[in-house]
């Protein structure tokens, strides 16, 4: 999540208040982890664009209901969940109430496959850019409750209680596929941080 | 405890929401289980490099949409 703004009351005040350079302004600080929000749920750059484009303009048309009890980032970017989940029931990804729990031949992810210690902290062992194209590839191997799941809560850090209640998912269910998402992405990621890791970096796309 | 019982609590410790009980039963099994300290310490490190990477900056093409997209909205007067 983006440092704290000290200026972001004054921001949402003058948004508020009808100043619309100081709404783009405070957006500006969060598009980029309303996209990344976007692209980890509906794993494409497309829907990903609408949804920072969808959510980007409600927050501005509804931005006089911001009762400034959140952070603003919290606020819109509950926004662009829905508007993500929305792309995904459109596409019959998301299905509310089926199989929740883990199915036949899933429970092969709770066995750690890869116990390999990591050769050095991923931070140092590639460019920066290099493992923000990496961690955007991986996340995608989960299938799309899990890497939204996985994404609310460890990419861009709300509780278990308040990723359940943004997905209208009970709390046991939400525990259960974090944990199998972040057993199988580590899997993944020690297939590049292992000591003997055998995968190369990928390569730069966009 | 076993194996199995670490991997299926290896997100509460790692989030510190053990009872801590089961947190001393946890690491008196690291202390004897190398294949499981690999496991909870890369899964730890897992969590970790997701929350502090940054986000890429946004693509020009999409600044520049987005920007584009304000741009309108605001030549017709919404919201206010």
């Amino acid at each position: 999540m983006p440092a704290h703004l000290d200026n972001e009351h004054s921001l949402v005040a003058a948004a508020q208040a009808g100043d619309s350079d100081a709404f783009v302004t405070l957006l500006n600080q969060y598009s980029r982890h309303i996209y990344r929000v976007g692209l980890s749920i509906t794993g494409n750059h497309q829907d990903a664009e609408d949804v920072l484009q969808e959510s980007s303009l409600k927050a501005y048309r509804a931005i006089a209901e911001f009762q400034g009890n959140s952070r603003f980032y919290t606020w819109v970017v509950r926004i662009a969940v829905n508007e993500a989940l929305g792309k995904l029931r459109k596409r019959a990804l998301w299905k509310e109430s089926s199989l929740d729990e883990p199915r036949e031949g899933e429970d092969r992810s709770y066995i750690p496959l890869e116990i390999e210690s990591w050769g050095d902290d991923p931070e140092k062992a590639c460019l920066h850019n290099e493992l923000q194209q990496l961690l955007a590839e991986v996340i995608q191997k989960l299938d799309p409750k899990s890497r939204t799941i996985f994404t609310l809560r460890d990419v861009e850090q709300f509780t278990i209680e308040e990723t359940a209640k943004l997905l209208g998912l009970s709390i046991p269910v939400v525990k259960t596929r974090l944990l199998r998402s972040r057993l199988k992405l580590r899997e993944e990621l020690t297939k590049y941080f292992g000591k003997d890791a055998r995968n190369a970096m990928p390569t730069g796309r966009r | 405890m076993r194996c199995r019982q670490v991997v299926d609590k290896i997100s509460e410790y790692i989030d510190g929401e053990l009872d801590p009980e089961l947190v001393r039963e946890l690491e008196r099994h690291l202390e004897h289980c190398e294949d499981c300290r690999v496991v909870v310490d890369t899964t730890r490190k897992t969590v970790e490099v997701f929350c502090h990477t940054e986000p890429a900056p946004l693509p020009n093409d999409v600044r520049e949409r987005l920007n584009q997209t304000f741009r309108d909205s605001f030549r017709k007067g919404e919201p206010n």
